[in-house]
């Protein structure tokens, strides 16, 4: 992995850290993180292009709960990731909306 | 979004990831792994519990930074040179990277934000004492601190002063307590 411990992200749009390392708060965010690590490394799209949509996305300033920080940085992150795909047409946002609801109707005690 | 929502829709976008053939649940579990532990101070912090307690090892290490983190098999970030300084009741060092923020990130991980920015970088050439003391270290008046000025091609890393108490403590106990902010020189290890 050719510096990705450089992440070309801004000063204004980096993850939270603690002594140098990258803060996950709760399994989801470190797979998003590392989902879009691994698309930029597939040429899916350009860092330069994620961080625009991630700068795009933390204005926009939507999110659902009122917390900060490391939570609310990976909601941004996520819903960039999400928009990025879809602007390229690798993942259309019904395409995972779809599969989002069908995820969430799963019998009960799938949940881990 | 509640936690479950984002943490279902994350799942169902690796899920639609993977069949596409984009990612891998393997690759993902690697990337995580690497940010969460190689990638990371735990590297710099190993090397200095070894040179504390290997005097042949810190020999090597002052010597040729580079050749002795070799033995560590790090992986993920060349180092293209590294030097490492020692601190000594005569001297104390603090490294910065005037021009960008050059940082040796196989050893200490991703660079904290107040690296980049540009007052810690014009200001701890100018007056180090005072931007030591914002980070409540103190350095006594009769050691000379000295800044270290990084560059592309040379990176540099503190080798902090054990405290004395720690003597006799197993390599393990001693790297988790090398905290990253000494091993760039902003902080002293304290009992």
């Amino acid at each position: 992995m050719n510096d990705v411990g450089e992440l070309p992200l801004s000063d204004d749009c980096q993850p939270p850290m603690a002594n140098g390392e990258v803060l996950f708060d709760e399994p989801w965010q470190g797979r998003v993180f590392a989902m879009a690590l691994l698309l930029v490394e597939q040429e899916c799209f350009a860092w330069d292009e994620f961080q625009a949509a991630l700068i795009e996305a933390i204005d926009d300033g939507e999110v659902s709960d009122a917390r900060e920080g490391t939570y609310a940085y990976y909601e941004h992150f996520q819903e960039a990731l999400k928009r990025v795909l879809a602007s390229k047409n690798v993942v259309e946002s019904t395409e995972l909306n779809a599969r989002t609801a069908a995820f969430a109707d799963r019998p009960h005690g799938h949940d881990h | 979004m509640t936690d479950s929502r984002m943490a279902l829709r994350a799942e169902a976008l690796e899920s639609l990831l993977i069949e596409k053939g984009l990612v891998d649940a393997d690759r993902i579990e690697e990337t995580i792994a690497f940010y969460n532990e190689r990638v990371g101070p735990m590297n710099g912090a190993q090397v200095v519990a070894r040179a504390w307690q290997d005097a042949a090892f810190k020999g090597r290490l002052l010597d040729d930074g580079t050749a002795a983190i070799q033995e560590f098999g790090f992986s993920g970030g060349q180092v293209d040179k590294l030097v490492v300084l020692e601190n000594t009741p005569d001297t104390h060092n603090v490294v910065v990277c005037t021009l960008c923020s050059c940082y040796p990130w196989a050893v200490l991980g991703l660079p904290p934000r107040w690296y980049k920015d540009p007052a810690y970088r014009s200001r701890v050439v100018r007056e180090p004492r005072a931007v030591l003391q914002e980070f409540g270290t103190t350095i006594p008046e009769n050691t000379t601190v000295q800044v270290w000025d990084s560059s592309a091609e040379i990176r540099y890393m503190v080798l902090p002063a054990m405290p004395l108490s720690w003597t006799g403590q197993s390599h393990e106990v001693l790297a988790s307590k090398v905290s990253r902010d000494s091993m760039i020189g902003v902080q002293v290890l304290l009992d």
